[in-house]
């Protein structure tokens, strides 16, 4: 059952969150590159600064394209803390990170046209381990409904470890983090400029970095569903996950694209065969 | 009666047509006979729609079948003899071969069994047969009014080729009579001689051009389509054997799989080569050649539906049989290397031929795998794969005309250089793979399908695969299309008005259709699947409202460009700190002015043709073997 509420709650309250999050990054980050690092608020600050900043594109559909990102990214986290079904989450996901595609290609700029194609790539590489880590959360939990896996007493972590490890890799490329931050990054070591946000700046880069807490929230959200069977498990689980993150980014170098798509789809086609076959053969083989 | 004479105008209209356009030598009147033969077939599909709203399966039995049946056995001996004419003029050996073949089969049937078969009821309509009545009768009949302005353009532009228009336009609705004449059948002779009908058309229709690519193409698809033909006339001669009285599809059906396994498993073959399933793709891509309303006619809404919607007739007999399940891989590996080899083609068209050869390979699967929820999934596919397929053929068809070019890389800035055109491919490309449009609507159907069916975790798995690959391919081109250019002309011109017609009547429909569509299920759908399995397959209110909220989202926040809005500073993109010009324009060395190019990423390394076609022709003919031998052994045992 969708529970519009909550839908509200993640709209107004997720990007503080996000941005609270995105602050402690940078502080742990830093000091695990011995600096002391901004305040926990900085990012705020920075996005209010954007704010304040002139809008100058190269063409007018750029603006309407991140706002249609930030729209789209806002609705597919609402939809899953309303409890929607979780397949229907991933499309409206895939269809927000293709309004950032499409901003960059519309700037017809170089760098945020490789950008873009390399967004594209991406979402290419964690696609399929997406939807699968949504499958085996059904065959787990019985539905697709994010409010019925949320409410399960089943340990869905039991039963579908390998999934949840390879969502876990995947979740690298979607938190747009090292080794995988092949289209853009936070860090200043990319080679393609700001790859696909190039050609934003000022409230359109804003709106695309509020986007991305909302992204956060709502990933965070995805691996509590592996735990949801305890919630106090699940909150440690989606801190440490956070974490370990943050370590893989800071000891990570950037690899190729080549490397991010061959690897996240050996990943996903090995965990999600062995898995999946595992949890058909267990429940007797008949569904 | 008043069914009967439906069903009987639909099929002979459209010939009546034919036989006008063919003596019809003015443009003026070939546009008029055209355009009212298209509103009365769209008006007619409609009403057939109407007419048979809440009724269930009804057989028709009103029709002599002796004297019909015959003249289906003269006309196919006639078309064979026409064919063996052409195969031997051009040297088509191995065509020649295999209507000799057929052909014996053929006259062999009809010697020895015809006279034991007796079909009381030779046509009937169903739900499924009206989705695909509406299909034909409103998809092909715009087309059909779509090729009056493409092929005068055609011709004014390629005068070296013979202006056959008056031949064309007649195979158009032979093609379309046929189609309707196949979904209506019930007696399988009679499905197999409009089978072999929409064969000779499609050849006929690829060859137009009378090049020797097209010859040579149009022999590709006869010869791959008449392998198929054989494996049905083998089907009837089992059914023959077997009795004689199981030739009616229902009766078949309803005697469940002891008889039917292995005529189904004949059929599927003939379907799986109808349908361009690999390892018979290339006679779809090699059908590229002919006039783009040709390409759009048979991705759409002719010859490839006519092998899915024969696949999804025999689903309940496919359902948890390990012909089935072969059947089902055959159609999920197609997807998959379909969907693969889309992505490192440049050219539009053959982008849009391995999409259809996919989408049919995810048909075929659901179809295979037979269960309610999939068949469900299977016909939500036909459905939205059809409007969305048609507007991307005649889009590009357009386009083509405009810009000279097939190439993706050339429909760079499409949106400034041709708004309208593009506003409408994008539609049609957000229709192939974005949600909450129809295509995404059924890959979810399928995905559920799959996954509730026994060992669907293997087709699950390939389809998460195959669908990220298929945001790949219509992503890049969507950005190529609505990257906005500063230094190009608009050269949208004045687009014929029949042709402007039909796009927009499809980008409509495809706009239409996701709204309705919990209409088109509840009314159509469920009532199909709950006479075949008893159950119902359905999707829930909440996700109904759901994507009905996203589908205004996505068609409002366009108009928001329309609201008053400050103007932003322009500035010309960052080209690396070097001097350019708005329109990319910078110095290289030697003081040469360069232009920024840019183009799309094919990854030909992995998803090169010549890398994967081979791989899935040999995975899918030793599937396919598999089957047939698997259903031999079945039949023999029994």
């Amino acid at each position: 059952m969708i529970n519009i509420l909550w839908a509200v709650v993640f709209v107004l309250v997720a990007p503080l969150i996000g941005g609270l999050v995105a602050g402690i990054d940078r502080k742990i980050t830093a000091h695990m590159q011995g600096r002391v690092g901004p305040s926990i608020l900085q990012p705020f600050w920075d996005v209010g600064k954007l704010f304040e900043k002139e809008n100058a594109v190269v063409n007018e559909t750029q603006v309407f394209y991140a706002i249609c990102y930030v729209i789209f990214m806002a609705f597919t986290g609402a939809l899953f803390f309303a409890g929607a079904n979780l397949l229907l989450v991933i499309f409206s996901l895939t269809l927000a990170g293709i309004f950032l595609v499409l901003g960059a290609y519309a700037a017809n700029s170089p760098y945020s046209y490789v950008g873009a194609e390399r967004e594209l790539l991406q979402i290419m590489a964690y696609e399929p381990m997406v939807i699968l880590a949504a499958v085996g959360l059904y065959v787990a939990t019985g539905s697709f409904a994010v409010s019925d896996m949320a409410a399960t007493t089943v340990p869905v972590i039991i039963l579908i470890p390998g999934l949840f490890l390879g969502f876990l890799y995947v979740l690298t490329i979607k938190l747009r983090k090292s080794p995988f931050d092949i289209s853009t990054s936070h860090h200043a070591h990319q080679e393609i400029v700001k790859g696909v946000t190039t050609e934003f700046s000022g409230p359109s880069l804003a709106w695309i970095e509020i986007s991305h807490w909302y992204e956060t929230v709502f990933l965070l959200g995805f691996v509590y569903l592996f735990f949801a069977f305890n919630p106090l498990l699940g909150i440690i689980a989606v801190i440490v996950v956070y974490l370990l993150e943050i370590l893989v980014d800071n000891t990570n170098a950037r690899v190729k694209w080549q490397l991010a798509l061959k690897s996240s789809w050996l990943v996903a086609a090995v965990v999600s065969v062995v898995n999946l076959a595992a949890l058909y053969l267990l429940s007797g083989g008949v569904s | 009666m008043q069914i009967a004479q439906l069903l009987l105008f639909l099929i002979l209209f459209p010939l009546i047509a034919a036989f006008f356009l063919l003596i019809a030598k003015k443009d003026m009147d070939r546009d008029w006979i055209v355009k009212i033969s298209a509103v009365a077939i769209g008006a007619v599909s409609i009403f057939l729609l109407i007419s048979t709203y809440d009724k269930g399966t009804m057989l028709v039995s009103a029709i002599p079948a002796d004297q019909v049946g015959l003249g289906m056995f003269i006309i196919e001996m006639l078309v064979a003899l026409f064919i063996l004419c052409l195969g031997i003029r051009h040297k088509k050996w191995l065509v020649v071969a295999l209507i000799l073949i057929q052909s014996a089969m053929m006259l062999y049937f009809e010697l020895v069994y015809a006279h034991g078969v007796h079909v009381a009821s030779n046509l009937f309509i169903d739900e499924f047969s009206t989705i695909m009545a509406l299909i034909i009768g409103i998809i092909g009949s715009l087309i059909c009014v779509y090729s009056l302005g493409y092929m005068k353009f055609f011709h004014e532009h390629h005068k070296e080729m013979p202006d056959r228009r008056p031949w064309f336009f007649a195979i158009l609705f032979l093609f379309i009579s046929a189609m309707f004449g196949l979904v209506f059948s019930n007696n399988l002779l009679w499905v197999y001689f409009f089978w072999e009908i929409t064969t000779l058309c499609s050849f006929l229709l690829i060859g137009y051009t009378r090049t020797e690519e097209a010859t040579n193409n149009a022999f590709t698809a006869l010869w791959m389509n008449l392998l198929g033909g054989i494996a049905f006339t083998g089907a009837l001669i089992w059914l023959a054997m077997a009795g004689g009285d199981t030739m009616g599809l229902s009766d078949l059906l309803a005697n469940g799989k002891a008889i039917a396994l292995v005529p189904a498993a004949l059929i599927g073959f003939a379907g799986l080569t109808k349908a361009a399933q690999m390892p018979f793709s290339s006679w779809l891509v090699g059908a590229m050649v002919a006039p783009t309303p040709v390409s759009a006619l048979l991705h759409s809404s002719t010859m490839v539906k006519a092998g899915v919607y024969i696949i999804v007739r025999f689903a309940p007999v496919y359902q948890s049989s390990i012909v089935g399940y072969l059947l089902a891989f055959v159609g999920i590996f197609t997807f998959l290397i379909a969907s693969g080899i889309a992505i490192s083609q440049s050219n539009a068209k053959r982008v849009l031929a391995y999409s259809t050869i996919a989408n049919l390979g995810l048909v075929v699967a659901c179809a295979g795998i037979g269960t309610y929820e999939a068949i469900w999934a299977a016909i939500l596919l036909i459905v939205f794969h059809a409007i969305s397929k048609s507007l991307l053929f005649l889009a590009t068809g357009t386009v083509e005309h405009r810009i000279r070019s097939r190439e993706i890389d050339d429909m760079n800035g499409l949106i400034v250089r041709m708004p309208k055109i593009a506003a409408m491919m994008v539609i049609g490309i957000a229709g192939m793979f974005l949600a909450p449009f129809g295509m995404l609507i059924s890959k979810w159907a399928a995905i559920q399908a799959f996954i509730d069916a026994p060992f669907g975790f293997l087709f699950v798995i390939i389809l998460a695969f195959g669908s990220a690959i298929t945001v790949f391919f219509w992503a890049k081109w969507m950005g190529k299309i609505l990257t906005v250019t500063t230094d190009s002309q608009r050269i949208e011109g004045e687009v014929d008005k029949s042709e402007w017609a039909a796009i927009l009547s499809l980008a409509g429909l495809s706009l239409i259709t996701t709204l309705v569509f919990p209409l088109v299920s509840i009314k159509l759908l469920e009532p199909f699947i709950f006479q075949n399995y008893g159950v119902v397959a359905s999707i829930t209110q909440d996700n109904i409202i759901i994507m009905i909220l996203m589908m205004f989202m996505i068609v409002l926040l366009p108009l928001s460009i329309l609201l008053p809005h400050r103007k932003h500073r322009h500035l010309a993109p960052y080209m690396g700190g070097r001097t350019t010009t708005q329109d990319l324009r910078f110095s290289g060395s030697l003081g040469v002015q360069k232009k920024t190019v840019l183009s799309n990423y094919y990854l030909q390394p992995y998803f090169s043709e010549a890398k994967l076609k081979p791989a899935g022709i040999w995975l899918c003919s030793a599937l396919i073997v598999v089957m047939l031998l698997a259903a031999a052994l079945k039949g023999v045992i029994l």
